[in-house]
């Protein structure tokens, strides 16, 4: 059984891998490289749960390999699986494997075939990693994977200017999300002092012992994998953002973004229910949460003219009713209502174009004209002003953009004085005497050895805001974003032993991508003369390899898990104490805004309409 | 647009609907041509204002022409003439390097959307991001034909009234600001009060609204067609460009206000230089003659080959006064190679073209139908309407486009039930498509038992206005127009067959543009049905014999379609046959069975997927199933291919390979000595296939802003059009899966007659005339006594000399179509084709 496991990961990797390396112009290759491991997977698993049924659903926990370790700290991979993986696996191995030959036809001929594939398999890795992962390290992997491959899916369309506008909508949502996950994370740590698995959470005396003896970490940790069940779920406040990820090839919307992506938070609150169960407060806030956005979003789908809106707000209602199922604990409730919602909302998803025919028949043939109702005066105007509000979003996206994301442009705008000639005439200098005095750090009073860190990462945040809302100098930014990377180091160093080989290991892939990435903004710069960050430049079009090595940068520089960067960065959080919340609330920040400015700075340069058009464009609203 | 006068609303309307693009609602799509607003002046001139004005690319790019010359696309010869066409003799030498070296600057710079963009540039503010999602909310709500499930709550008003109905009705307004209420509400705001606002300076008024419009030229021109033909909404909607323009304004200024407060002036006041008027100094530059330089080229080398072949002597079948049938399918370019394949099969048949309404000018509501719908062309005002009646078909139902899925109860009960029905299904529809209620059938468009009030005996009987049926009179002006256009007036076989065409395909939106052109996007079976039962009647053909067309006791005309996509035919009212003539047309079905599947086979060719070299009737098979795939973007290739409009005798271009190119009207000029009937057909086959070809080559040459961009990611908005996602503008034109394999030229229309009969004819009626004499569609006269070839060039024939000095030879027709998916050349087929 575990090396079943195991291949049902290895399948989807190696057919990402194999879909990379053969050239874009064969399209039956690529699709065989697609349908070929998803159809063996599909199989594996469904033998796979065959077994596993007949031998009485015994639960697994598989601790595969262990990452990193150094005092005090484990970075492994786990496996698990049990009933909650089985139906997420049967849906999803059914779904992309019926997707991936539906796709084989529908996309033929179109630009990016290739990358459609690529990044579907990629997707499809992510989401089995999330499915069959035991711990929470394994699960930020998988969750990290879904999170790109989504921008890069929302965003196929690249060339257009709303997809990538959108698909950064989305991708700034789900930080929302990843943040909830690195400090449940991080809460986690200091409650189990150890990386706990999925497992253990099912030992309800060992639970129930921690829980009492720190009540509230129990009560934050499970809001923040909350925080982050409802980001990917589309949940109140963030169900916006669901219809607006459907601007990819419609089979993709209809996959990932109506049914395997959206239910990820559902599988969350399901895989880590043992540990919340007995807070009720937190099940009431569930259940609560689940209320109100299955009533918004049903009001919302029902005012919807378009389409695929219609189908997203209806999904996103349903996925509110499953969080109430959940919170009641009718586990096998909601594990069909996830799969009879997936499978609804991909067919319905995939045959909206035929609307148009079978509707417009419909109204040929029993057209009735609206009659005028009688109602008293006042309910019209309550039934007007639901129906205006569902029609404006109950402006969800306002919302979240004036809490979240205003903040933050106001605190970066404040930061207009510091110029690169400030950057380097400041920063650095400071830089310096702050890593001198890390060799003298017994000499230092210890009040202000308790204060540097803080002060150092405030710094590093500083920086990283800069870099968020520069509007010219892409090499600054990029230059910003590795310096927070510095500070945050520094900062870390002097506020608990952190080793040599964790500090190697953090910055290592910092410091290569920041190469890779520098060289890439230099040698691009002095092609384009224009790199100027207030629109997008769309040079994906002319320097297709050149974007995707600058994006492997970017990811390597976000801590994406393709460096031990990545390691690293959980390893800085479990290096923070519980009381220092504003240390925590810094590092934190910046590891939010990095990525949004790292993704930003990708998209305005190799995304969007060209700035060149010497070939057709798309206009704005297209 | 004079920048000196003063502001004038009438006029700004008056000149951006001109503007605006001119396509109706998904379900009556029809050709027309894209940039039909510079129709009135020539086509280059034309072209190049656009690209200048509204940021349009209108050619190839320059690099594709190059390409083309390198694959001998585009002959050298044919290069040097063009370029003498358009800078002279003595510039031959000289621009001759240039074509090749201007790589360089291809870019684009438009006047359109300049003026507006100070808005970003000095307030970093993106306006429309704010805008239009409220804007397209609204319309796409109010518009919606029965998407949600939720109606605007307010009706029977118009937009703006509507929209101050609900904003006053209701707790929650649509402004945000205190200014944009009372703008609202005031019926005395007027679009130039809220321009002062905006703008400032009243010169700059029309350019603002240009700007503002063009920035959404989906929705613009969509509510702009609307107004002018509201019955193209089945539920019908009152709204004009003034109110979206007045309502678009004030939400301007309450985003603003919202923004910045009183921070913000007047566009003009902080304008620093002003920005060129979008009418301003066209000049033409340099650039544009290469441009138009290469594309005459390119067509030129094209045409010539076709001249050549048209000039070509063939040997061609003995024609027999004795036929086994005769048959008249539509001038489309997809039932060419059809007429080919039936004609060599049974050597003794004749085949005719004409347009697929066959003359019957028509409104047509089939049985429990709450409307009736045209079928006939466009611009054709029809006075009758045929009902269809006695039937009781019924139309299947799908539970997955139930509303009831999309509540919050209903949707609990239908994911966990349907939901696993859903997974089962689209696990079947992958491995095995079948036609199902999401997929418009050309079949569907009237039963096949059913009956039809072809005949009107009383002129009082009348539904909605409209006559119903047609006195015998009329009738016979109708059939005798057609057969009189086509030449059949004798040598009638016992069977007649009228073939109308319609074409199938499953989750496509664009399904309308599929169907006959000629009748206005419907499939052509009733007008078939009608045309064949009017040829029948007993008092029609007395009537005819009068006038001169004795049509035989043992002739007997038979309705059919043919569905484009599926290679399919179906017949109507063959209980009226003969026994002798049900034994004739057994036999005519199986030379039309193996015809079907050649056809297929032929046209398989360009589907990359399907493997061309098994046997035709299995090819015939996979081509039928793209029809009722979920996942077939392309079930046919409709009009991709079009180029040329060839009007006269079949034996003009039989035995030539014109590779479904070509609409083939069939006209016989012995017969219409003074080019009456040619009238006709010119004045319908100018605009329906020169609207056809001008569509696919803008959608083309820039499937971004003139065409609909990849079909993969659209939304359906309200039943009305398409949308990327679910926040863009409407996407007019076609989409790239339908022009791919496009290639971009103007229609050559032949035609075959004496060239002073057609100037005369051409003249007549100013329309069709200024398609030729601006040059959006070519024309070549070939006197049929001569064999003289003439160009209309500046409104005078003159004499074509053919550059080409032969022909392509091909021996084995079989080969080269299994062989390549690209076009193949003209030649003249020598053996049997099957």
């Amino acid at each position: 059984m575990n090396l079943f496991l195991g291949l049902l990961l290895i399948i989807p990797l190696t057919g990402f891998l194999i879909s990379l390396l053969i050239p874009k112009s064969n399209e039956k290759l690529l699709s065989l490289a697609a349908f070929g491991p998803v159809g063996f997977h599909f199989l594996l698993s469904l033998s796979f749960v065959g077994v596993w049924l007949f031998n009485g659903m015994e639960t697994f926990n598989i601790k595969e390999f262990v990452i990193y370790s150094s005092e005090g700290y484990e970075f492994f991979i786990d496996l698990y699986f049990d009933k909650i993986t089985a139906v997420y696996l049967l849906v999803g191995s059914l779904l992309t494997f019926l997707i991936t030959i539906y796709s084989r036809y529908y996309m033929h001929r179109e630009e990016g075939y290739k990358r459609f594939f690529n990044t579907l398999l990629f997707f499809y890795l992510g989401y089995n990693i999330t499915i069959f992962s035991g711990n929470f390290e394994t699960l930020f992997i998988g969750w990290e994977i879904l999170g790109v491959s989504s921008f890069l899916l929302i965003a196929f369309y690249r060339d257009r200017y709303l997809p990538v506008k959108n698909a950064m909508k989305v991708f700034s949502v789900y930080r929302v999300g990843d943040i909830g996950l690195i400090l449940a994370m991080w809460l986690s740590h200091h409650l189990w002092h150890e990386n706990i698995t999925f497992f253990e959470l099912n030992n309800h005396d060992n639970v129930s012992l921690h829980l009492h003896e720190h009540s509230w970490i129990g009560l934050f940790t499970s809001l923040l994998i909350l925080l982050a069940a409802m980001a990917k779920s589309a949940q109140f406040p963030f169900s916006f953002w669901l219809p607006r990820a459907m601007e990819g090839p419609t089979p993709s919307s209809a996959i990932f973004y109506s049914s395997l992506s959206v239910h990820i938070g559902v599988f969350i609150l399901l895989r880590t229910f043992p540990f919340w169960e007995h807070q009720t407060i937190v099940r009431v806030i569930v259940i609560i949460l689940g209320l109100v956005t299955a009533i918004l979003a049903s009001s919302m789908a029902r005012v919807q003219s378009s389409v695929k809106a219609q189908v997203a707000y209806s999904s996103v209602s349903q996925i509110g009713i499953i969080f109430i199922e959940v919170a009641f604990g009718f586990e096998t409730l909601a594990l069909i209502h996830f799969a009879g919602n997936a499978f609804l909302r991909t067919y319905q998803l995939l045959v909206s174009p035929s609307v148009v025919t079978y509707l417009i028949r419909e109204q040929f043939y029993n057209f009735q004209p609206r009659e005028i109702t009688n109602q008293s005066h006042f309910r019209q105007k309550i039934s007007n002003t639901i129906y205006l509000m569902s029609l404006k979003e109950w402006s969800l996206d306002s919302l979240v953009f004036y809490y979240l994301w205003a903040p933050v442009k106001r605190a970066g705008n404040v930061l207009r004085f510091i110029t690169p000639k400030i950057a380097w005439s400041v920063f650095a200098p400071l830089f310096v005497i702050g890593s001198i005095l890390l060799f003298y750090q017994e000499e230092i009073p210890s009040t202000l050895r308790q204060i540097l860190p803080i002060f150092f990462a405030f710094v590093g945040l500083i920086l990283s805001l800069k870099s968020f809302v520069k509007r010219h100098d892409a090499r600054f930014s990029w230059l910003l974003i590795f310096q927070n990377h510095l500070w945050i180091a520094l900062a870390i160093t002097f506020n608990a032993h952190f080793s040599y080989w964790d500090m190697v290991l953090f910055l290592s892939g910092v410091i290569l991508s920041a190469i890779v990435g520098y060289f890439v903004l230099n040698w691009l710069g002095k092609k384009e003369s224009n790199m100027d960050l207030n629109r997008f430049q769309g040079h994906s079009y002319e320097y297709k390899k050149t974007a995707f090595i600058f994006l492997l940068a970017c990811l390597g520089m976000a801590g994406f898990p393709i460096t031990p960067t990545f390691v690293g960065e959980d390893l800085i959080f479990s290096h923070i104490e519980v009381h220092q919340v504003l240390l925590l609330a810094f590092v934190a920040l910046s590891f939010i805004i990095n990525g949004l400015a790292l993704i930003r700075l990708y998209a305005r340069i190799f995304m969007g309409p060209h700035i060149k058009t010497d070939h057709p464009i798309s206009g704005r609203s297209a | 647009m004079q920048a000196s006068k003063g502001f004038d609303e009438h006029h700004l309307l008056h000149l951006l609907k001109h503007y605006l693009p001119a396509q109706a609602p998904l379900k009556d799509f029809v050709h027309h041509n894209t940039l039909h607003e510079f129709q009135d002046q020539k086509f280059h001139e034309g072209l190049a204002n656009a690209s200048k004005m509204l940021g349009y690319r209108v050619y190839l790019s320059l690099n594709e022409y190059e390409n083309l010359y390198k694959k001998g696309k585009i002959n050298t010869t044919i290069l040097k003439r063009s370029i003498e066409k358009f800078k002279g003799k003595s510039e031959v030498d000289n621009v001759m390097p240039k074509l090749f070296q201007c790589t360089r600057n291809q870019q684009v710079n438009k006047r359109i959307g300049v003026l507006r963009s100070h808005w970003k540039d000095q307030y970093h503010f993106d306006l429309n991001g704010r805008v239009h999602v409220n804007i397209f909310r609204i319309l796409n709500s109010f518009l919606d034909q029965g998407v949600a499930l939720w109606q605007f709550p307010v009706h029977g008003m118009s937009l703006l009234e509507a929209v101050r109905s609900l904003d006053k009705n209701s707790y929650a307004g649509f402004f945000r600001t205190d200014r944009g209420r009372v703008l609202l509400h005031d019926d005395k705001t007027t679009i130039k009060e809220l321009l002062k606002i905006l703008v400032g300076d009243e010169t700059l008024y029309e350019q603002y609204v240009f700007d503002q419009q063009f920035e959404h030229p989906g929705w613009s021109g969509l509510v702009a067609v609307i107004e002018d033909q509201p019955h193209t909404l089945l539920d019908h909607r009152k709204i004009s460009l003034h109110e979206l323009i007045l309502l678009e304004l004030i939400f301007e200024i309450d985003t603003l206000d919202h923004r910045f407060g009183s921070k913000w002036k007047p566009l003009s006041h902080t304008l620093k230089e002003r920005p060129l008027g979008i009418f301003e100094s066209l000049d033409r530059t340099e650039l544009d003659d290469l441009y138009a330089i290469w594309q005459d080229a390119y067509e030129w080398t094209y045409y010539d080959e076709v001249l050549k072949g048209l000039s070509t002597k063939r040997e061609l079948p003995k024609i027999t006064d004795r036929k086994t049938f005769q048959a008249a399918f539509c001038i489309d370019d997809r039932e060419i190679s059809l007429r080919e394949y039936i004609e060599n099969l049974d050597p003794n048949c004749e085949t005719f073209g004409t347009p697929g309404h066959f003359g019957i000018d028509t409104y047509y509501q089939p049985q429990n139908g709450k409307f009736h719908t045209k079928i006939c062309p466009l611009p054709v005002q029809p006075k009758h309407i045929i009902c269809e009646i006695s039937t009781d078909s019924k139309h299947k139902k799908d539970i997955h486009f139930n509303k009831r899925a999309h509540g919050l109860v209903g949707g609990w009960i239908i994911a966990q039930t349907l939901g696993f029905w859903s997974a089962f299904k689209l696990f079947v529809n992958i491995f095995r498509p079948t036609i199902s209620p999401a997929s418009a059938s050309s079949f569907r468009h009237m039963d096949q038992f059913s009956e039809l009030t072809v005949e009107n005996k009383n002129p009082k009987d009348k539904q909605d206005g409209l006559q119903i049926g047609y006195s015998i009179p009329e009738m016979v002006d109708r059939v005798e127009t057609v057969l009189r256009s086509i030449g059949l007036v004798e040598n009638f076989a016992p069977l007649v067959y009228i073939i109308g065409h319609g074409a199938s395909s499953t989750n496509n939106t664009h399904f309308a543009a599929y169907d006959c052109g000629a009748c206005s996007g419907r499939p052509g079976s009733v007008n078939a049905r009608v045309f064949s039962t009017m040829a029948n009647h007993l008092q029609v053909r007395s009537a005819l014999k009068e006038r001169g067309i004795a049509i035989p006791e043992t002739t007997t005309f038979v309705g059919g379609l043919h569905d484009t996509t599926c290679d399919d035919f179906h017949f109507y009212d063959l209980g009226s046959l003969s026994e002798e003539q049900k034994k004739f047309h057994e036999k005519n079905l199986s030379t039309f069975s193996r015809a079907l599947d050649l056809n297929a086979k032929e046209r398989s060719r360009r589907f990359d997927l399907i493997n061309t070299k098994k046997d035709a009737a299995v090819v015939h098979k996979k081509v039928q199933l793209r029809s009722v795939s979920l996942f077939e973007p392309r079930p046919e290739y409709n009009h991709a291919t079009n180029t040329l409009c060839i009007v006269g005798r079949r034996s003009l271009t039989q035995k030539l390979c014109l590779d479904r190119r070509s609409f083939l009207n069939s006209y016989n000029y012995e017969i219409d000595p003074t080019g009456k009937y040619l009238g006709g057909i010119l004045n319908a086959a100018a605009p329906v296939c020169g609207g056809i070809n001008l569509e696919y080559y803008f959608s083309r040459v820039d499937n971004h802003k003139l065409g609909a961009g990849s079909k993969l990611p659209h939304n359906v908005m309200g039943l009305i059009g398409v949308a990327n996602g679910i926040e863009g503008d409407l996407r007019p034109g076609l989409p790239l899966q339908m022009i791919e394999i496009h290639d971009p030229m103007r229609l050559l229309m032949i035609v075959e007659h004496k060239p002073e009969v057609v100037l005369n004819t051409i003249q007549k009626v100013a329309a069709t005339y200024e398609w030729f004499k601006h040059e959006w569609v070519h024309l070549i006269v070939i006197d049929p006594e001569t064999e003289l070839m003439y160009q209309f060039v500046d409104e005078i024939f003159v004499r074509y000399e053919i550059n080409l000095a032969a022909l392509t030879s091909v021996d084995n027709y079989g080969q080269l179509i299994e062989s390549t998916s690209e076009n193949l050349p003209v030649f003249t087929l020598k053996n049997q084709l099957v």
